[in-house]
């Protein structure tokens, strides 16, 4: 390739990146200028710079939206429920993939079906009121790893297989019990799918807003999302406090987003790469 | 070596517990409701059969087009987030673009935000008036190309797929580079010196590799473009009229109209639809695993 073409083929692919993370950027960019904008300025969504950089926004909107307790219960939901699928999954994984065959294989393709099952928040109500789960916190973390169990399981099995089966037979041989075995070899070779589901579910538990929405009906337990939900809800016609009230609930996860960029990366991949 | 003492089945009981009883329980009641009357009007609960599956599946059905929709919805947005992901991780991969990990930072962020915001952000910035795409082709003399993006019947699918593109695709572009980094260096040596060019290694030496992968993201991709609700609730709320409605938010109508057995119905035949799929996609997963 010549030496010309090979700059006009490195201008082009540059501009298209650039283009795609403004594309990207744009939303956000606005989003930031209207929240610190006056009422009337903010009825409209422009790129304009507002015309006094109106701080107190933020003030009222912590107050008014329960921004604090709503963060730590978010917080507490995503990451026990986390803790909880990446526990239970993983054991299940293990025994489902290296002993595929009788009860494991059923409960294989049991659990799979998960993935496809809807949820009928109907029948579900009921079934929580006779276990005693409504309107508690408890309650919602269990059923965010229920309803996030099948797809975990289905990509931690695929990871399994990776790891070769010798490896148990080594550690058998020197005389590991089946507990030790999981906790002090295998779990040590599951970091990179556990950081995955931990990601993954994280995220789709914090962004959830639908199951509190049923289920908890006590706004001093309900999550951030949901928060906002309600928010937008009372103060449609106020965009300046939505978008600052939209930008407080972003902040703590750009923040983590942005310092553990390495794992979450890293974690997202990691596990897909190899399973 | 004894299998059944070193793989305990006990060590799947967790896991196993919560799923049945907060997951499988209520999904399967929810099911065997489709066969019935249930309603929010009456305490009496009577066996019809299939009753509303004939009603969804007749001829003038208004159920019928919000299946296709959501099947339309799935295919599109799997196939642009694809297309579009693989195509940014090609790019961000090559030495010669500056600041590869901002942008990939950038790209990736929409990734955590959540459904409901991103759909109330761009509902605000598509507005027809008032909104920051308006304005901004008028402001640069593209007026002509201003809409009505979530009230006009031609454009509204097409802009809410892109905005769903929009929030999916970092994360594909991400989970393809880490696979892309995964490959080694030498097939691509080898076949430029058989003088390979970028759309044969692109066809024969990449995509082969990333297969694995991008069945995985598939996976979650179909899963999720079938399921879709947040999106479309706070982005049109199944409207102009019921033009963008899916299963997920004709499920929601009916149950809030009280409508309980048809909105069972909609959900079971989507579980139908899913536990379909997931039977090829598990059958493709083994047969690679028969390659390996």
């Amino acid at each position: 390739m010549g030496r010309f073409k090979k700059t006009i083929r490195n201008a082009i692919g540059n501009v298209v990146t650039l283009i795609f993370s403004l594309i990207v950027m744009i939303p956000l960019v606005v989003l930031f200028l209207n929240s610190f904008k006056s009422s009337a300025e903010a009825n409209s969504m422009t790129l304009s710079l507002p015309k006094r950089w109106a701080f107190e926004n933020y003030a009222i909107v912590i107050e008014k939206g329960k921004l604090v307790s709503s963060f730590f219960n978010g917080f507490l939901y995503a990451t026990c429920s986390c803790v909880i699928i990446v526990m239970v999954v993983s054991c299940a994984a293990f025994v489902i993939s290296r002993n595929h065959h009788g009860v494991n294989k059923i409960l294989y393709y049991f659990i799979i079906a998960g993935i496809a099952m809807p949820i009928n928040n109907v029948a579900l109500m009921k079934v929580m009121q006779v276990l005693h789960l409504v309107n508690t916190r408890f309650g919602i973390i269990l059923l965010y790893s229920a309803i996030n169990i099948p797809l975990s399981l289905f990509l931690s099995y695929g990871f399994i297989s990776t790891i070769p089966r010798e490896i148990d037979e080594a550690a058998v041989i020197d005389g590991c019990f089946p507990a030790q075995l999981f906790v002090k070899v295998i779990m040590p070779l599951l970091k990179p799918i556990i950081s995955t589901l931990f990601v993954l579910n994280f995220m789709a538990v914090w962004n959830d807003f639908t199951m509190p929405l049923y289920y908890l009906n006590n706004s001093g337990k309900w999550p951030m999302t949901l928060a906002v939900y309600n928010f937008f809800g009372a103060f449609q016609n106020s965009w300046n406090y939505v978008a600052a009230d939209i930008m407080l609930t972003l902040l703590p996860v750009l923040i983590v987003f942005i310092l553990g960029q390495k794992y979450i990366v890293g974690g997202i991949s990691a596990g897909s790469v190899k399973g | 070596m004894n299998y059944k003492k070193l793989y305990p089945w006990y060590f799947a009981l967790g896991a196993v517990t919560i799923y049945t009883l907060l997951c499988f329980i209520p999904g399967i009641v929810g099911i065997c409701y489709s066969f019935t009357d249930w309603n929010n009007f009456s305490d009496e609960i009577h066996f019809v059969g299939l009753e509303h599956y004939r009603a969804i599946f007749s001829g003038n059905s208004k159920y019928l087009p919000y299946i296709t929709n959501t099947i339309v919805f799935t295919i599109f947005t799997t196939i642009a987030k694809t297309v579009v992901g693989l195509a940014l991780a090609l790019l961000l991969t090559q030495k010669f673009i500056k600041c590869k990990n901002f942008h990939r930072m950038i790209i990736f962020s929409p990734q955590v935000m959540s459904y409901l915001v991103v759909g109330l952000v761009f509902k605000s910035m598509l507005h027809p008036t008032t909104g920051f795409l308006n304005h901004f082709l008028r402001s640069v003399g593209l007026g002509f190309l201003a809409r009505n993006w979530l009230t006009d019947l031609k454009v509204v699918w097409p802009t809410v797929m892109a905005v769903d593109t929009w929030k999916g695709m970092g994360y594909i572009m991400v989970v393809v580079i880490a696979g892309l980094l995964s490959i080694s260096p030498e097939y691509y040596e080898a076949a430029g010196m058989d003088g390979a060019n970028f759309r044969q290694k692109l066809f024969y030496i990449t995509l082969p590799l990333l297969k694995p992968i991008l069945l995985n993201v598939t996976v979650l991709n179909v899963t999720y473009g079938l399921r879709v609700f947040d999106m479309i609730y706070s982005l049109t709320n199944g409207g102009p009229g019921t033009a963008t409605n899916v299963i997920n938010t004709a499920v929601f109508k009916e149950f809030s109209k009280g409508d309980l057995a048809m909105g069972t119905t909609l959900s079971s035949i989507l579980f139908f639809i899913m536990l379909f799929l997931l039977y090829f996609i598990i059958k493709a997963m083994e047969n690679k695993e028969v390659d390996a």
